[in-house]
């Protein structure tokens, strides 16, 4: 392929053109209900094998790390998660379902991550968590892993609704460099290739994920992030109020579909 | 201390052909990465797994900077006998794990 100096390669120019030509530069419909599909469909065989099996789902590894938390005693209050919450796999069965989910304290949704840490500074007396650390991830993926099979549940009550609507305009408005929108590809193109990866629809049931590419357990907003690195967008700082929307339209977006969490992604 | 999840049938028929699946925790750094400064990061990989089947060895990886975080090694062995099967991972920096698992052969 030839490059002028300074400009576009012609032939992307022209693939620029037919792009927004074609369907690219018209905000696409909502996924309907009977379409859905998890992101565990556009897997191949083997990777599905891997997330199906608990002896190979490395997402196991960080499961059993947050079972040891779950029972360590933390922080000033000297108090385990198991002193109040009892048995996570009865206590905590569906949290991750219905989160990102209402907080009184903060009067805003607030996700999985942001509700451990609440706990740690309130009522264990702890230091919170960084976002992203292992042992975050570890007892994030605990707490999910208690919601596995059950049914997106997330509901929105008039407090909730200008969150949900704060995420649905940061889903289809454009941004980055490239000025695409979340929906013209998770909508509208869902199913076809981006640079030899097939697009999925964006649902998050398996968070926190055991990413291949990552060769690590990450949560949604380190894919969002790199979701929004790819379109050449400043990505939000890790726990942002507006990727906490993103996450509760996203999540909404998904109601009824079955947790994998933690799921293998590629 | 490393996890390990080792996955054995816990009761075969004699003869019959069973499948190992182990799974260990470890970041695999090659050696080849740098810092943002520009450092190199030592290598620390697990070099060397070693299976045991009642004392005796049935299986042995020599694993490299290539191979992946969190290694899952999967093979299958022939049930002989009831007893132990045993499991040693050990790398770079003492690295150190070993785990076990039971198997009743009727």
């Amino acid at each position: 392929m030839s490059v002028r100096r300074g400009g576009w390669p012609l032939p992307a120019l022209a693939m620029a053109c037919v792009l927004l030509g074609t369907g690219w530069g018209v905000p696409a419909a909502q996924i309907p209900a009977g379409e859905r599909r998890s992101g565990y469909e556009f897997m191949s065989r083997e990777t599905r094998a891997m997330q199906d099996d608990d002896a190979t789902n490395p997402g196991m590894l960080w499961v059993l790390d947050g079972e040891t938390l779950w029972n360590r005693k933390e922080g000033a209050a000297a108090r385990a998660c198991a002193d109040c919450h009892g048995d996570a796999r009865g206590s905590m069965k569906g949290v991750a379902a219905r989160h990102p989910a209402w907080d009184a304290a903060t009067g805003r949704p607030v996700n999985l991550e942001q509700r451990i840490n609440a706990c740690r500074s309130g009522r264990q007396q702890a230091a919170p968590l960084a976002y992203e650390s292992r042992d975050l991830l570890a007892l994030t993926a605990y707490v999910a892993r208690q919601s596995r099979g059950m049914p997106v549940d997330i509901v929105i009550d008039s407090r909730a609704k200008p969150f949900l609507d704060a995420g649905r305009s940061a889903f289809t408005r454009r941004q980055g460099q490239l000025n695409l929108a979340c929906t013209q590809c998770h909508d509208g193109h869902w199913g076809e290739k981006l640079a030899g990866i097939a697009i999925p629809q964006a649902h998050p049931t398996g968070y926190p994920i055991y990413r291949l590419e990552w060769q690590s357990l990450g949560s949604l907003q380190r894919r969002l992030r790199n979701c929004m690195i790819g379109m050449r967008a400043e990505p939000y700082a890790y726990g942002a109020p507006e990727f906490v929307d993103l996450e509760l339209y996203l999540m909404w977006r998904a109601r009824g579909m079955a947790l994998e969490a933690p799921a293998v992604r590629p | 201390m490393a996890r390990a999840v080792v996955n054995v049938p816990a009761k075969v028929k004699r003869g019959e052909i069973i499948e190992v699946k182990t799974l260990i925790q470890h970041v695999m750094e090659t050696g080849f990465r740098r810092t943002q400064l520009g450092e190199v990061i030592p290598r620390d990989i697990i070099r060397q797994f070693v299976c045991t089947y009642n004392g005796a060895e049935i299986f042995r990886a020599e694993l490299h900077p290539a191979v992946s975080a969190n290694p899952l090694l999967a093979f299958s062995t022939v049930a002989t006998e009831s007893g132990t099967i045993a499991f040693t991972w050990t790398g770079d920096k003492g690295f150190s794990v070993t785990e076990s698992a039971k198997i009743t052969v009727v």
